[in-house]
């Protein structure tokens, strides 16, 4: 295989994220379970990307896969061009349950220094990195608390602090703030695009919202119901500058919610491989 | 239409490997399990052969599993079984019984739960063995003696387990047996007791492990009849030989209670939900 | 007033007891029931003396030390066994034998093989403790939460940074809970352990009162191994409270949602 470094994405930087022909297949003791078909994507430089899908449709297990957690079946998956074997260098995680990977015998502080301390960076910069990101998310009077005296959101934000102190080039998000309230959402969505607007990152957000997926990217990907496919590839062509108020109430993005709503209706009821018979 | 998956070479030596590994995780443990106790036996027998130990005080692994199995014929032997576990059997029914009566007692109460809780935090902790040479001589070497000892150990963890069990009651689900108009006898057998049965099994549990350790113990001192005593009466003899296999005997045992207790407990919670996890005691 | 009222609670059924049994024991009873005044008089007099060094310091000493070694050799066991399925496998039947085998019947054995010393004395009592330690520490790296273990490898938390900031901290809830079970099964061990092969120590100290048929001492050092035992177990709780600070957090807050 080869892997095309030019690319031909909407956005003409470098391919960050290579995935092709990404299949997984569950061997369990009830038996065999096809979560992923055949996923096949580009992610470039600076792209802002939303996965939106139905529960169960392998998000969970795409994103596992991505981060070198879990092997696929079958297909590649490459990152700057190299093959994901395990946990690659450049690459960054929040979790779905925020909760539960948040170090509870740390504090804040430590939580978001920990990646940096294995990775031996100096204390010096370390500490600067740490203040910084945890700056960046409004939490630099909490640093010393630990995070179960944290309130579900401020969790959460510790979480997108540890990621972005690390400095990746790819950050991968898994319905981080399905468990959050509204006005919290709304916060932390302008606050992620904040921070991927002032770090030059390539995201991969993962969803169930579709408002979200649209009011947050640049991209959106629609999967199929399992055994799971891409659905549809909506490019998002709302203006760069986003607000809560506004940009909810352009026309645009009524139009591109109602196409991002319809597809992920059709793919409630349709799984891998049925695309072809609707193509037009 | 299904879309035919694309296979690769790569691929194909995937699916090889993950078929390996689903063999590796059904013979792996009997495998490794029978290397590890093989390797147990050669360290065993090389120690025995070069080791600092003298073949006086510490005989092949051949030697002992063959007098293990010769004891079978002695009647002897299996009286001493018999003893050690009629005593086992007697002390943790005493103390089982004993720990649930008291506990439902002082935990059914909020003013006992707390007037008790000095006393208890204070005998709770004394090694019931620190009684064995009262025992002996209030008793000699008597089943009594042996007896006093077990229950002494194994009737404060069946109470303190007892008593979280009783604690563990759900509290509206109490005043919702109270807004049915339950009678108490309706409200102890439909609520507290299957509350309490778990923490209860996982007391009598524990109490089967430490009353073969309380009764062999006094055994082994006291000189009451049973395992112990046969043990300390090989080490006089200088019969390492028949010391071991007792020895040997004694973890045959202690493994048939251990599945015995923990089958017991499955048996008697098949319909909770999970076996609880214990509460540190 | 609350004072007042906590106070009557943990004092008011000791003294009642004491006073119950004071009284009950003033005429004539079997020279087995121990009285309390006399009881008092020989536990100051045989266990605040000279014993105490001679004696009581030993036994302590060996117990502590068994502990110590106990405890850091399951941990480091339990973290290779618990991390490893092989490993898991490879040692499963034989420490299911060996952990089955009542700890005080080895004594007799360890006299053999290593001789009337205070290594056997020790040696007895870390085969005992080791397994409540050892047995607790693996289902503690087991239950590791996996979206926990998860973000560790992410972030590229590996080797013995993996072991010191994920295994060990996520794993001492339940190490903790092995060392208190260790405790009482060491206390236990240590007393039987002089009963049975005497030189020093409170057990053997308690054995020659029996020899001499002296009962109100014999008490005593069942009253002394009390003491021994709460003390044992409040020095504990502090050590836990320390170390658990994040534990009992954690379980408080989940309580409140
Ligand atoms: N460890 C596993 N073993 C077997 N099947 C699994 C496993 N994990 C996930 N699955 C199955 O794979 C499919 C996809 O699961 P996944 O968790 O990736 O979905 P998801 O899109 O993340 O869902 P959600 O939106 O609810 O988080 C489901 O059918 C699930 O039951
Ligand atoms: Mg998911």
């Amino acid at each position: 295989m080869t892997i095309d470094t030019n690319g031909s994405g909407r956005m003409g930087g470098d391919v960050r994220l290579h995935v092709e022909n990404l299949s997984k297949i569950y061997r369990g003791r009830a038996g065999a379970v096809e979560a992923v078909r055949s996923l096949t994507f580009d992610l470039h430089q600076g792209e802002f990307a939303c996965l939106v899908g139905p529960s169960g449709s392998g998000k969970t297990t795409l994103l596992k896969m991505i981060s070198g957690l879990l092997e696929p079946t079958g297909g590649i998956v490459a990152l700057d061009g190299k093959r994901v074997q395990g946990p690659a260098e450049g690459l960054a995680v929040v979790f779905q349950e925020y909760g539960r990977s948040l170090f509870p015998w740390m504090t804040v502080e430590a939580n978001v220094e920990l990646p940096l301390k294995t990775a031996g960076l100096p204390k010096a910069e370390r500490r600067a990195r740490v203040l910084d990101a945890l700056n960046a998310v409004s939490l630099g009077h909490a640093m010393t608390s630990y995070p179960w005296q944290l309130s579900g959101g401020m969790q959460q934000r510790v979480a997108i602090a540890r990621a972005v102190a690390s400095r990746p080039t790819v950050l991968l998000m898994d319905e981080p703030f399905a468990a959050v309230d509204a006005q919290t959402r709304g916060e932390l969505e302008d606050l992620v695009r904040k921070v991927w607007r002032e770090h030059d990152m390539t995201i991969l957000f993962i969803t169930h919202d579709i408002d979200e997926s649209v009011y947050l990217g640049s991209r959106v990907l629609v999967l199929s119901s399992s055994p799971t496919i891409i659905q549809d590839d909506i490019a998002i062509d709302l203006p760069d500058e986003r607000d809560q108020v506004g940009t909810r109430s352009m026309t645009r993005f009524a139009e591109l919610r109602a196409l991002v709503y319809e597809e992920v209706q059709f793919a409630k009821t349709n799984a891998g491989g049925a695309r072809e018979d609707r193509a037009a | 239409m299904l879309a035919p998956l694309p296979v690769t070479g790569t691929q194909v030596i995937r699916v090889v490997k993950a078929m390996r590994r689903d063999r590796r995780a059904q013979w792996g443990p009997v495998v490794l399990g029978v290397a590890g106790v093989v390797a147990f036996l050669v360290t065993w027998q090389l120690y025995a052969e070069f080791g600092p130990v003298s073949d006086e005080f510490l005989p092949y692994p051949a030697q002992v599993i063959g007098q293990f199995f010769a004891n079978f014929a002695l009647t002897s032997f299996w009286a001493a079984i018999g003893a050690t576990l009629w005593a086992w059997l007697l002390g943790l029914v005493i103390s089982s019984v004993a720990g649930l009566v008291v506990g439902v007692l002082i935990g059914s109460s909020r003013f006992l739960r707390r007037a008790t809780f000095t006393v208890l935090e204070f005998l709770r902790p004394i090694p019931s063995v620190a009684l064995i040479p009262i025992a002996a001589l209030a008793f000699g070497p008597q089943l009594e003696a042996e007896l006093l000892i077990i229950v002494y150990g194994c009737f404060f963890v069946v109470l303190i387990q007892t008593l979280y069990g009783v604690a563990d009651v759900d509290k509206i689900a109490y005043e919702t047996t109270l807004t049915m108009r339950m009678t108490w006898l309706q409200r102890a057998r439909h609520l507290v007791f299957p509350t309490l049965l778990p923490y209860f099994m996982t007391g009598v549990r524990l109490s089967a492990t430490i009353a073969l350790i309380l009764g062999i113990s006094a055994e082994l001192i006291i000189g009451t009849d049973g395992l112990g005593q046969s043990v300390a009466q090989a080490q006089l003899n200088g019969a390492p030989v028949a010391m071991y296999a007792l020895i040997v005997t004694a973890g045959a045992l202690g493994i048939v209670i251990n599945l015995a207790a923990r089958a017991a407990e499955r048996k008697v919670l098949f319909w909770h939900e999970s076996i609880r996890a214990e509460v540190p005691a | 007033m609350t004072i007042l009222k906590n106070l009557g609670y943990w004092l008011g059924l000791p003294i009642v007891l004491i006073v119950v049994w004071y009284l009950a024991t003033l005429g004539d009873v079997s020279i087995f029931v121990p009285r309390p005044l006399p009881l008092w008089e020989k536990f100051v007099s045989v266990w605040l003396g000279d014993n105490i060094l001679s004696d009581v310091v030993p036994s302590l000493g060996r117990l502590l030390l068994a502990l110590a070694i106990s405890t850091v050799l399951g941990v480091a066991l339990g973290v290779v066994i618990g991390s490893f399925r092989a490993a898991r496998w490879f040692s499963e039947p034989m420490l299911e034998f060996l952990r089955a085998i009542p700890s005080t019947i080895m004594i007799p054995v360890l006299l053999l093989v290593i001789g009337l010393n205070d290594t056997m004395r020790t040696t007895v009592i870390v085969l005992g403790c080791l397994w409540p330690v050892l047995l607790n520490t693996i289902t503690g790296v087991r239950s590791l939460d996996e979206v926990l273990s998860n973000t560790a490898k992410v972030y590229g938390v590996r080797g013995w940074n993996r072991v010191w900031h994920l295994v060990l901290p996520g794993a001492s809830p339940a190490i903790m809970a092995g060392v208190r079970q260790s405790l009482a099964v060491g206390l236990i061990l240590m007393v039987v352990s002089e009963m049975f092969a005497s030189a020093n120590g409170i057990g053997t100290l308690i054995t020659n009162f029996q020899n001499r048929v002296a009962v109100p001492e014999m008490w005593s050092g069942v009253l002394l191994l009390g003491v021994v035992g709460v003390l044992l177990s409040a020095i504990f709780a502090l050590v836990q409270k320390g170390v658990l600070k994040w534990y009992d957090g954690l379980k408080a807050a989940a309580d409140d949602n």
